[in-house]
């Protein structure tokens, strides 16, 4: 820059612009810190569990000796806890969000349901365990099973697809909505033919995120009794399972370094799942996206 | 759209009603309770669904206390423990009309240990432990000089069996005098994985558990040998061997340990298949998970005791566990 | 005939979406419910002075104390070394992104920061056990295998992302013109940041900050993973200790009929969670909308 131009920077004093670079550096240094973090977190689960990813360690059950013991029963126990989770979520989720972003007025009853779904979000997980533990366990006996954990985790990532849902709604035009009113639509054939066609790959992305985040859980599923020795495939809803998180947790907490290695590759199939579901997220959207223009 | 949103229907669907394993689902075997039994259940389970791959079984690690309430509420098959059933949760099951068979499958010695690095609790006087646990230590024995003088003037970490564990029941039973009586601050789970973590990564760090915990990590555990200062059964401190544990010179902290099957679900076959199997062809399993197998003489009079279908308990009555033996018992 | 078939329908039909949209408000009030039942009646064995002030929380064993000091005090002992971890850097980063950085590093940067936020938390529980422990182990003297240090910082590096995010929303609402003044007194990029644009932003950031505490004080799997099972009333971060979260999780891996004063202590210690998070929580939200209305 040239000492001469005055420009777009002002001249400053020397020792002003020495601040000015160490805050530059100083915020570079840091968030290059962060992203080191994250690079040494990678680095050290795949170097510790790539080696032991393998098609045998997909397919076996969970056993005592360590390079025995694979992760079947809980990658089909995430999928199949996830996919009732979903069963429970979404009818209730895009309901509410339909509610109130169509029907719902600026009354205090609409207004007190949204404040009530914003703190709901901020919750810490572990309470919607206890809320599964004392309401589906308990009281309604559904016993550790597939059933009580799916509804505690649709619980859980509810206020995420209303809150997402809602953004999907509201970002469909108003002149969608009036064009179907005008040719004497009612409200509900104009959501059902018009508004959720249109808002369909804004809802979708959000369901998946939701469920990302709920197979990613183990706090409230560790609450409500979860076991940790499930070596077999869920047969219905009232079956005993087991799910990724918790068998990870499970052989992290046994000392032996072979068990840590499997935790390891848990991880990296529970990463891989994750982003192989945000990617089929954005993929979705960017297709429906192209479609709808 | 339309297509992908009926599609999804359908495999919901499918997923509710049940798509599972395939084949007709066999019923699942609900095993609970103490984590001391539970590498001898495990293993046991594991090898019988190798023989039987229909065969489904759970088996949780609640601790022999929890394994023994959800038992006596009828909502688990069998019940791994590392003591006899209480008295308590004999009128438990009595009340809730569980009849029961109690099997004795190993001994365990419950080993004291410190990590690798500790050079000087090579051993220790059962009088020592005692102080160190007993529920009048709870914060103000804290330091490991005040055990024995001449050990280092540094805090003792200390870590142990959970409330819920018959582990923590025997242990306190045996070193304290009574059982459940202990200090409470520490670092206590039913999981012993937890306290073999615990123990091994810390240097100041003491702690008990089954001896076949220590044999999975010997690497990085030093045992603790027990002097009880009785030399009838041997002089000075004992450590825990498959040995010592054997023929009781490891005293007083070997033990029987159980498990309880519930009558009522013997009656289907694949658990009554599961109980011989853990009386019969998986006996060698024991060994292999670093337990103490019975001997001969004692598995052929459980195995009679469970063909017999003898219901109730043995221990019940004034002599504790440790007096007679347990041929002995199983003989009356 | 079918305009009041249809008329029905559409009653019907809303009707049902509006309680798909109550049914929110059943999930709060059976939190709440349960919550304060069993509080209740653990309150009726335990006086409320001793739960709050007591300093030793044995309530399983023989020599029963019921003070819940220990847990709140580990729960605020892993929660604020993350918050020295997460707040500086946090701020520092959105500061960057927000003040400095060329719309490419900006592209770049944020999606990472996601995927950060999006890992599960039993992943970095692993993470602060097999690595960041070890690791401190070596140049911290007399750091136990379980401790608050490492999950402390793993918590931090959790959450710098929300932290990033919020402040940098923050910063972006503050209106362009705010900046330009300042530049055209003729003041650094750095003076306007900090002397023009952190200030003006300050609610927002403050908001950002105490949801982030609300975060750390909730979150279970990393402290219970990696910090300990010893309820113990100390500020040392290198021995072992329990959160209030980690001791539910202790809980329920073991097994507790419904109705023993034990289940009851669960929830005792739940409601007391939910209390302070959601208190956090609603601060928060105050804050940041007072801080919209400022702007908007």
């Amino acid at each position: 820059m040239s000492p001469d131009a005055t420009g777009t920077r002002p001249s400053t004093g020397g020792a002003l612009r020495i601040g000015d670079r160490l805050l530059a550096s100083f915020g570079l240094l840091v968030m290059l810190l962060a992203l080191a973090a994250l690079a040494a977190l990678l680095y050290d689960v795949l170097h510790d569990g790539l080696g032991r990813l393998s098609w045998a360690f997909l397919t076996s059950y969970p056993s005592r000796r360590a390079e025995q013991a694979g992760i079947l029963a809980a990658l089909v126990g995430s999928v199949y806890v996830m996919g009732i989770t979903a069963a429970i979520a979404v009818p209730l989720g895009v309901g509410a969000a339909i509610y109130l972003e169509e029907y719902g007025g600026r009354g205090r009853l609409s207004r007190m349901i949204e404040t009530n779904i914003a703190n709901l979000a901020g919750v810490p997980s572990i309470i919607y365990g206890l809320l599964g533990l004392g309401l589906f366990v308990r009281m309604m006996g559904m016993g550790r099973s597939v059933l009580a954990g799916a509804s505690t985790l649709a619980l859980l990532v509810l206020p995420v697809v209303i809150i997402t849902t809602r953004e999907a709604l509201r970002a469909v035009p108003k002149s969608l909505r009036e064009g179907s009113y005008a040719l004497g639509a009612t409200r509900w054939q104009t959501i059902q033919r018009q508004v959720l066609p249109a808002a369909f790959p804004g809802i979708l992305t959000g369901l998946i995120l939701a469920l990302s985040r709920a197979m990613g859980e183990t706090a409230p599923l560790i609450t409500i009794g979860a076991l940790t020795y499930v070596p077999f495939l869920p047969s219905d809803i009232w079956s005993p399972f087991t799910v990724l998180p918790i068998q990870i947790f499970n052989w992290v907490s046994r000392p032996q370094a072979a068990f840590a290695e499997n935790a390891a590759a848990g991880i990296i199939v529970l990463l891989a799942l994750l982003l192989m579901m945000n990617a089929v997220a954005i993929v979705l959207r960017d297709r429906f996206q192209r479609r709808s223009r | 759209m339309r297509s992908i949103l009926s599609g999804a229907c359908v495999a919901v669907t499918v997923a509710i009603t049940g798509c599972g394993g395939g084949g007709p689902a066999a019923q699942v075997i609900t095993i609970d309770g103490s984590s001391t039994v539970f590498p001898v259940t495990e293993a046991m389970a594991e090898e019988f669904r190798n023989a039987n791959p229909g065969a489904r079984i759970t088996v949780g690690i609640s601790g022999t206390g929890g394994g023994f309430q959800k038992f006596c509420r009828d909502e688990i098959d069998i019940s791994d423990a590392s003591r006899p059933i209480g008295a308590s949760e004999q009128e438990a099951c009595a009340k809730a009309g569980v009849e029961y068979i109690e099997l004795p499958v190993a001994y365990d010695g419950l080993a004291v240990v410190v990590h690798s690095k500790n050079t000087w609790a090579s051993s220790m006087t059962i009088a020592e432990l005692k102080r160190l646990w007993e529920p009048a230590a709870q914060g103000t024995i804290t330091r490991w000089n005040q055990i024995r003088s001449g050990w280092p003037d540094r805090e003792i970490r200390l870590f142990g069996a959970g409330v819920d564990s018959g582990t923590f029941d025997y242990f306190t039973e045996a070193i304290v005098g009574t059982a459940t009586r202990s200090r409470g601050d520490y670092t206590s789970s039913e999981d012993d994985n937890v306290i073999v973590q615990g123990v091994s990564g810390d240097e100041y760090a003491l702690g008990y558990f089954g001896y076949a915990y220590y044999e999975e990590n010997r690497d990085r555990l030093t045992l603790v040998a027990i002097d009880d200062g009785d030399d009838a059964n041997g002089r000075g401190p004992i450590a825990p061997s498959p040995q010592t544990v054997r023929d009781g010179t490891y005293h007083p902290l070997s033990r029987p340990i159980f498990i309880y099957a519930k009558v009522a679900a013997l009656e289907r076959p694949e658990v009554r298949d599961f109980v011989e199997f853990y009386l019969g062809e998986g006996v060698p399993l024991v060994r292999e998970v670093g337990y103490v197998a019975l001997t001969d003489a004692e598995l052929a009079l459980v195995r009679a005791r469970f063909a017999a279908r003898t219901t109730g308990t043995m221990y019940d009555g004034p002599s504790s566990q440790t007096t007679i033996t347990l041929e002995q018992r199983l003989s009356r | 005939m079918r305009l009041r078939t249809r008329a029905l329908a559409e009653f019907v039909i809303e009707r049902a979406l509006f309680l798909c949209a109550a049914t929110s408000i059943f999930v709060t009030l059976g939190i709440v419910f349960v919550l304060v039942f069993e509080t209740g009646a653990f309150l009726r064995e335990v006086s409320v002075f001793e739960f709050l002030f007591g300093t030793e929380w044995t309530p399983l064993f023989y020599d029963k104390h019921f003070g819940v000091l220990p847990l709140v005090v580990g729960t605020l002992l892993a929660s604020a070394i993350a918050m020295i971890v997460a707040l500086p850097a946090g701020l520092l980063t959105a500061i960057y992104l927000s003040e400095y950085a060329s719309s490419g590093v900006r592209r770049v940067v944020r999606p990472v920061l996601e995927v950060l936020a999006g890992i599960p938390t039993v992943v970095y529980g692993y993470f602060a056990l097999q690595f960041v422990t070890p690791l401190l182990q070596g140049f911290v003297p007399g750091l136990a295998g379980f401790n608050a240090l490492g999950p402390g910082i793993v918590m931090g590096i959790m959450i710098l992302p929300l932290v990033s995010s919020l402040s940098e929303d923050a910063l972006h609402s503050v209106p362009n013109g705010l900046r330009e003044g300042a530049y055209a007194l003729g003041a650094t990029r750095m003076q306007t940041s900090l002397r023009v644009v952190v200030p003006a932003a300050f609610s927002g950031i403050s908001a950002a900050a105490i949801l982030a505490v609300s975060r750390a004080i909730g979150e279970t799997m990393i402290v219970a993973i990696a910090a300990g099972q010893q309820p113990r009333l100390t500020f040392d971060p290198r021995v072992p200790v329990e959160t209030m979260t980690a001791y539910i999780v202790q809980v329920s891996l073991g097994d507790t009929p419904a109705g023993t004063l034990e289940y009851r202590t669960i929830f005792a210690v739940g409601m007391l969670l939910f209390l302070s998070t959601f208190a956090l929580n609603i601060v928060s939200n105050w804050l940041r909308n007072r801080f919209r209305e400022e702007y908007a």
